[in-house]
């Protein structure tokens, strides 16, 4: 997906040398840890080894698609359909001002129950399904997108409505042309404040009770003592909320050319 | 009254808010008929930007009645093409865009709209620039675009706020002729309003000259030059005469009104 978007090779060579620090960084640490765990002989229940960590991950290949589908999944619908709450909800706070006085303290209020007290609460409402997980990385997701998105619109520029509006437009056309517009750089910003999040919500969600996920399959190998098999779940759920967050980020300089105006190459 | 052009009667505008009240307008009467350029001079926070807002439909004002083409313009937007001070070009649409966007919002198809904005290209020195970002354009090339997308939104009369106000003298000069050809191609209703007498006089058939706020109409002036005006017209001892009277107007207007900001 990072290939296609880095189109000419130049593009790529710069994408290396930006992440290539990271990339280092992470060898490096890995590496220590290694030695630390060699150097101290530090028990595996304790803290595993990273190549002991390699070695249950070829144990477990087989397992691991399922479960990581599972809650790809339940992610993705998640981030979804709390997007769509979101964006809802942005606009419904910015249209009316007295709705966003009654509704922006419960809002916040909403993001400060533990989602640990939260997700057994869910299961008895909605089953051990995926039904339950969605909700969670919904009530997750919508809260950055929502606010972000509706800060934006009611920060709009006032001129270019009154612009627009001098040139005859009616509501649903100041949206069209300036509104929406403006507000999908933050819509994006919280998009990726909530992608970043929500393969790590759907986890959290699975933990409580669920008969597939990497979450269930933690829980298993927490009663199984098997740490390193823990580590694996987790360097899962690391993997795929990067890959979740790289894809938004690709998404939002597709959806906004203008921002990155300043890199255009000439035009052919 | 002229049912085509632009009238205002007796137009008063307080501005209020919370901690205090704001008189930008008190009693302005001003007339343009149909097909002349008149501007308006004066300095800043006199009021100028109030009048045309109020042209635009933006703004209420407190008294008296604005009419564009006979029509009532208070409260009623879309019935004139809107130069705001600010550029104001939306920095999500490519040049192309930004130009059509009035016909696009009157409800021209868009293709016939970006048609019509691509032919105008050329002649508002932008060729090249169609598929641009805003911020990939010089100050001028940005007054000029947004000259171009007043012009192509369908009225036949047009409000400029300060058009060239961000410009410096050289390019100032160069706009200001070229503006004059632009409108020689097609006549056009036009409201100018500047704190540049010599702009005002290089481009207008009549001047009218504000006093400070509250900003009233101190003197008018008739232009007698044959339009399109010479480059070397503001050397003529006719044109600094005339240069000279309004200057003197615009001091004597100072006097007289509230102490305000210097003019620019
Ligand atoms: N929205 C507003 N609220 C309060 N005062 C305003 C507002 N707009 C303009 N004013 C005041 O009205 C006066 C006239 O403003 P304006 O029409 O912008 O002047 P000009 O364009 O001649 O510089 C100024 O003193 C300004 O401070
Ligand atoms: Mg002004």
């Amino acid at each position: 997906m990072l290939a296609a978007f880095f189109r000419t090779p130049r593009k790529a060579a710069s994408a290396a040398r930006e992440y290539l620090p990271a990339a280092l960084l992470l060898i490096l640490l890995i590496a220590g840890w290694e030695a630390w765990v060699r150097a101290f002989d530090t028990k595996p229940y304790i803290l595993p080894a990273p190549s002991r960590v390699w070695s249950a991950f070829l144990d477990v290949r087989s397992q691991i698609p399922g479960h990581a589908r599972t809650t790809l999944v339940e992610a993705l619908l998640g981030l979804t359909i709390g997007a769509g709450i979101g964006v809802t909800l942005a606009a419904l706070l910015s249209a009316m001002p007295l709705l966003r006085r009654v509704l922006y303290p419960l809002l916040v209020i909403s993001q400060t129950i533990p989602m640990v007290v939260l997700a057994p609460l869910l299961i008895a409402w909605f089953g051990f399904g995926m039904t339950p997980k969605i909700v969670v990385v919904a009530l997750i997701a919508f809260f950055p997108i929502a606010v972000s998105t509706a800060d934006a619109l009611t920060g709009a520029d006032r001129e270019m409505v009154g612009l627009v509006r001098s040139m005859g437009a009616g509501r649903l056309q100041v949206l069209r042309y300036v509104l929406f517009p403006a507000a999908l750089p933050a819509f994006f910003a919280g998009l990726k404040i909530a992608a970043a999040y929500a393969v790590a919500g759907a986890v959290i969600g699975e933990w409580v009770g669920a008969s597939s996920g990497l979450g269930l399959f933690i829980t298993r190998s927490q009663r199984a003592f098997r740490v390193d098999q823990i580590f694996v779940a987790v360097a899962f759920v690391a993997f795929a909320s990067v890959a979740l967050f790289a894809a938004v980020h690709v998404l939002s300089r597709l959806a906004l050319p203008w921002m990155y105006a300043h890199e255009e190459e000439s035009e052919s | 009254m002229q049912a085509e052009g632009i009238e205002l009667h007796r137009l008063s505008h307080v501005f209020t808010t919370r901690r205090q009240s704001v008189a930008a307008l008190d009693g302005v009467d001003l007339s343009v008929a149909a097909g002349r350029f008149v501007s308006v001079v004066g300095p800043s926070g006199c009021g100028k930007s109030t009048i045309l807002r109020i042209l635009a439909g933006l703004l209420v004002p407190t008294a008296g009645e604005a009419l564009v083409r006979g029509e009532t313009a208070s409260g009623r937007p879309g019935l004139v093409a809107y130069m705001p001070q600010k550029d104001l070009l939306l920095p999500w649409r490519r040049a192309l865009a930004n130009a059509s966007l009035g016909a696009e919002i009157a409800g021209v198809p868009t293709r016939d709209a970006r048609r019509r904005a691509l032919e105008l290209f050329g002649a508002f020195g932008l060729s090249g620039f169609e598929h641009s970002w805003p911020v990939q354009l010089s100050g001028g090339m940005r007054q000029r675009l947004a000259l171009l997308r007043t012009f192509l939104i369908p009225s036949p009369v047009m409000l400029l706020d300060e058009p060239f106000g961000a410009l410096d003298a050289i390019t100032r000069r160069q706009m200001q002729q070229w503006l004059q050809q632009v409108l020689a191609r097609e006549s056009r209703t036009v409201l100018l309003v500047t704190h540049d007498v010599e702009e005002a006089l290089v481009l207008s058939d009549e001047v009218y000259v504000m006093s400070p706020r509250p900003g009233r109409m101190a003197a008018r002036v008739a232009v007698p030059f044959e339009r399109p005006r010479q480059p070397g017209l503001v050397t003529a001892p006719a044109f600094v005469a005339l240069k000279a009277d309004l200057l003197a107007a615009l001091d004597a207007g100072a006097s007289s009104g509230s102490p305000c900001e210097p003019a620019v």
